[in-house]
């Protein structure tokens, strides 16, 4: 995709949400062998700066510097892991994996339409339909509250305690990030992941799990439906 | 913003907060707010818990580290946006270089978020 939209004057950098640094992030970059600007982002900041809560998420900004969409769900291309989750067979898994997959394939992605409207703001700059005003930008980002902004506060604790090397004194915190703001996946899946990188399922640590919020929010919901 | 001390240089708090204190208060594209006279410190510097106060930005105390987290403003508008100017973001690549946002000025960016959980 880079290589038809960077002639075009549009580039693309993507960052990577990992408290556990380059290391965790590298095997996936170093398939991808990206040549655009790849990114680390230890400290989730994407989430307090643009209102990022879940993964895949994309945000345009125009050459001037300003926003024209806010974070929402982005699939630049077709997301080779979802393909592969929907055609697989449920067919003898462990249930509690072919209750996972069950959720997944309820996900609504539409990678080719998100592709076409790139190349339509790519082809038609500010005179694009997909260009939202300034106002429509703000109004169309994440909601934020007294409560979610503290949450943004104690998940920045977490990871930073959690990189000096105090993940009990992380846990702390980010239980407290997920009670302040549910609806805020990254903050979620990251933690989760730490405690079990398979399943993200329940453990004594966290009050809730991947499969369990999935199901209590609707995983059609996951990854909210995109308004052009 | 992680601190360790309520009384930050200017220049560290614009920085992390994406927020410039001007003479008119902090502004953040063409938003502005005023600051109360005892947020600005002598020696560049400001008080956060006056600052915070003012963008409803809430202060994390961690008492057993002594740290404090200054999250992001929350204001009457209530969004994750203040502005639709883009706030500078500075990251590491992963060789460890910094890499600035800004730089991209000229360009239209597709910025996207992923990660390997």
């Amino acid at each position: 995709m880079r290589e038809q939209v960077y002639p075009k004057g549009l580039e693309i950098v993507t960052v990577a949400l990992d408290v556990g640094g380059a290391d965790d992030a590298r095997a996936f970059v170093d398939k991808a062998a990206p040549t655009h600007p790849s990114l680390l982002d230890q400290a989730h900041a994407l989430d307090a700066a643009f209102g990022v809560v879940n993964v895949p998420n994309g945000v345009w900004i125009d050459e001037a510097g300003t926003i024209v969409r806010p974070a929402e769900p982005a699939f630049p291309g077709r997301n080779p892991v979802t393909a592969k989750f929907r055609e697989m067979s449920l067919d003898g898994l462990p249930e509690d994996m072919a209750d996972m997959l069950r959720e997944v394939k309820k996900f609504k992605a539409d990678p080719e339409g998100y592709l076409a409207m790139v190349h339509d703001w790519v082809d038609h700059g500010a005179e694009s339909r997909y260009v939202l005003t300034p106002d429509e930008v703000v109004r169309r980002s994440q909601p934020r509250s007294s409560d979610t902004a503290r949450a943004a506060a104690h998940f920045e604790l977490g990871q930073h305690l959690h990189r000096a090397g105090d993940h009990d004194g992380a846990v702390v915190h980010w239980r407290e990030a997920h009670r302040l703001y549910p609806e805020n996946w990254t903050y979620k899946r990251q933690a989760w992941n730490f405690e079990d990188p398979v399943r993200q399922g329940r453990t004594e640590v966290y009050d809730s799990c991947w499969i369990e919020d999935v199901k209590r929010f609707g995983a059609e919901n996951y990854y909210p439906p995109i308004v052009p | 913003m992680i601190l360790d001390t309520l009384d930050v240089p200017v220049q560290d708090f614009e920085r992390a907060t994406g927020w410039s204190v001007k003479p008119q208060g902090a502004c953040k594209g063409e938003v502005c707010v005023p600051l109360p006279d005892r947020a600005r410190l002598d020696g560049g510097r400001v008080d956060v818990t006056g600052v915070a106060e003012r963008l409803g930005m809430p202060l994390v105390a961690d008492d057993a580290h002594g740290l404090w987290a200054l999250g992001p403003e929350s204001l009457p508008a209530g969004h994750a946006l203040t502005t639709a100017v883009a706030p500078e973001l500075e990251l590491p690549d992963f060789d460890g270089n910094p890499f600035k946002l800004s730089s991209l000025r000229g360009r239209k960016v597709l910025l996207v978020a992923w990660a390997s959980w």
